[in-house]
């Protein structure tokens, strides 16, 4: 479980966050939508301990992220927004480096690599170096990245961006998987579509603040709209004073 | 403990799969330093063995107004070439560059010096150029040399001692050893050392910082439940493990290309062998850490691999200052300068090259100021790297 408990955070004059608050829970997939620049990556970012926020706190079930940021992180899984590999690596090395800064035992790990590449289905290329990889092939290695020390929490940053109509169906898949297996995913983006698709509960960020926490039924019976798209334009819309 | 080696592992496996970083680690920064210079060296050495050598070789014109003064450079074996030129038309031929250098005697120069007054001739050159600068610069003492002789006769048959018109004996004593004179041509080298030293961390620490921001893995990294010191100390040590190897690369290429320099032609001796290599090697050990700290502190602060490498040139450039001081104001070694790094590392070679007697107090003090300031430079990088900012 992913406690966002009052988070603000400010860049000098731009107000990144105001009091951002939401659950991402167990065996649901929870998507974060807005539009670019609203402050999305910023509230991820303070959910993984990568920024402190000026006021507020984020747990990992439970835990502080700042009061004890390394076993927070054990139950937390990463992906950020750029999917960085070491081309130089081969994909099973990649995996392994951050298994091993998490401090996994050598055997372990190599059994957890096993699992995660029959999983993700990257049998075929694990022994192979990064470099030259499709799309499709590095967003799984990332994701197996993240999912190396078996965290109870997965937090992506905008995963679709940038990957072909395939590789997002995959991606798509995996998450499913993932919230099959009872974790909690939470992930960004600003494809509308994509949320409504793929989320139990959609929490929806503008200039900083939570503009809505719902499902995605509730949503639109709020709204009064009963196309999605029409019903998060007005969300959106009553927000930036644009009606 | 563990977070440091498995950074360092990962670090040292990825750029030993890197070619760039390969090839200006462990072959262009300690290989072509030591070729490049032995070959600088053996061209110089050559060209000035040659020179004394060879017989003075000079064109002359109007050697029939001076037929004494001939008759005198014949026999100090200067090759003359007897040529028909005015003095302006001897002055083009010297700018065209058709003649090196000419000696023009007017016609003024028999009666003038039948009456012992000071005879003009004409020595023509282009002080610019420096192999013809040689050659004037001998001509001139041959004619000297001739004016001193020509002196004392004229005193002699006025009854006076020729002793007189020489007040003083200068002896020259020169106290250089051979292996001293060398060190003149060989204070290069250390400067070669140290470079060859940075370039083997060069692209390692770049690779790791401002690389690791710009291909995106960064962030994913930051996110890891590690301390950032064990995370930049790791990749210090992998920078400092290149730079090291480079080190040993370079001194052995060193000691090799000696093998092939003709050092003792003009009774020079180097003394670069395996051993001395070896104690290089130590001295310039704890200047390792220092190296890597500075540039893994400069390249996190840049933002990708190009601007980086902008500023770590410049960074290659600031071990020279300290040597480029220390050979403008010519210092010795001394205690008080081994706080300097880099200049206590160049000061200590030399003195082992010059088979100078080196206090092991010194050499402590020289390591022992490197490694504070590299502790120093990785504090400041951890420091950077708790950062939000490293972020980007």
């Amino acid at each position: 479980m992913i406690e966002a408990l009052g988070l603000s955070k400010r860049f000098g004059h731009v107000e990144a966050a105001r009091d951002v608050s939401f659950v991402a829970r167990d065996g649901e997939i929870t998507g974060l939508l807005g539009a670019n620049g609203a402050g999305k990556s910023t509230c991820l970012r303070m959910l993984y301990g990568v920024l402190t926020p000026d006021s507020g706190r984020a747990c990992i079930n439970q835990i502080d992220i700042l009061g004890e940021t390394s076993r927070a992180r054990a139950h937390l899984g990463v992906m950020p927004h750029a999917t960085g590999l070491y081309n130089n690596l081969t994909a099973r090395e990649n995996i392994q480096y951050f298994g091993t800064l998490h401090g996994m035992q050598r055997r372990m790990l190599k059994s957890r690599i096993t699992e995660l590449a029959r999983m993700l289905d990257m049998q075929e290329f694990i022994e192979r170096r990064v470099k030259g990889f499709s799309q499709g092939q590095r967003i799984k290695v990332a994701l197996a990245r993240a999912l190396v020390h078996d965290p109870g929490n997965v937090v992506l940053d905008e995963p679709t961006n940038g990957l072909d109509v395939m590789a997002i169906r995959n991606l798509r898949e995996m998450l499913l998987t993932l919230k099959a297996q009872g974790r909690c995913v939470l992930f960004s983006s600003h494809v509308m579509q994509e949320v409504a698709a793929l989320c139990d509960r959609t929490v929806i960020i503008g200039r900083g603040c939570v503009l809505a926490d719902a499902t995605l039924q509730e949503i639109r019976r709020r709204s009064g709209r009963e196309s999605l798209e029409e019903a998060f334009l007005q969300i959106l819309g009553d927000a930036e004073g644009v009606s | 403990m563990h977070t440091l080696f498995s950074v360092f592992a990962k670090e040292f496996l990825d750029n030993l799969r890197d070619r760039r970083t390969l090839i200006s680690a462990l072959v262009f920064g300690p290989l072509f330093g030591p070729i490049l210079f032995g070959f600088m060296v053996t061209l110089m050495l050559k060209q000035s063995v040659v020179e004394s050598d060879e017989p003075l070789q000079l064109s002359i014109a109007g050697s029939e107004n001076a037929p004494g003064l001939t008759r005198y450079l014949e026999a100090q074996s200067v090759k003359l070439i007897k040529v028909d030129l005015s003095q302006s038309a001897a002055r083009d031929a010297v700018r065209r560059g058709s003649v090196p250098v000419v000696l023009v005697i007017p016609k003024e120069y028999p009666s003038l010096f039948a009456a012992s007054s000071p005879a003009p001739v004409f020595l023509v050159a282009d002080s610019a150029d420096s192999t013809t600068r040689k050659t004037a610069d001998r001509a001139r003492r041959v004619l000297a040399a001739y004016g001193g002789t020509i002196a004392q006769l004229r005193l002699q048959i006025r009854g006076v001692n020729p002793v007189i018109a020489l007040p003083l004996a200068v002896n020259d004593v020169d106290v250089a050893t051979p292996t001293g004179r060398a060190v003149v041509v060989l204070g290069f080298m250390t400067y070669f050392v140290l470079f060859a030293l940075l370039m083997g961390g060069l692209y390692l620490a770049i690779d790791s910082t401002a690389g690791e921001r710009e291909r995106g893995s960064l962030e994913a990294l930051l996110s890891l439940p590690v301390p950032r010191a064990s995370l930049v100390g790791g990749k210090i040590l992998a920078t400092c493990a290149y730079m090291a190897i480079s080190l040993a690369l370079s001194l052995s290429a060193f000691v090799f290309v000696f093998r092939f320099v003709p050092l003792d032609r003009i009774g020079m001796s180097a003394n670069l062998g395996w051993g001395t290599a070896l104690a290089f090697f130590g001295i310039c050990l704890p200047f390792i850490p220092l190296g890597a700290a500075l540039m893994t502190l400069v390249a996190s602060f840049t933002r990708t691999y190009r601007e980086a490498q902008t500023y770590l040139t410049t960074v290659l450039l600031v071990p020279t200052l300290p040597i480029a001081f220390a050979s403008i104001y010519s210092l010795k070694t001394q205690s008080s300068l081994m706080f300097i790094p880099s200049l206590s590392q160049h000061l200590l070679m030399t003195s082992i090259l010059k088979d100078e007697s080196v206090p092991l107090l010194d050499v402590l003090v020289s390591a022992a100021a490197s490694l504070t300031l590299g502790v120093l430079l990785f504090w400041l990088t951890a420091r950077h790297w708790r950062r939000e900012s490293m972020l980007g």
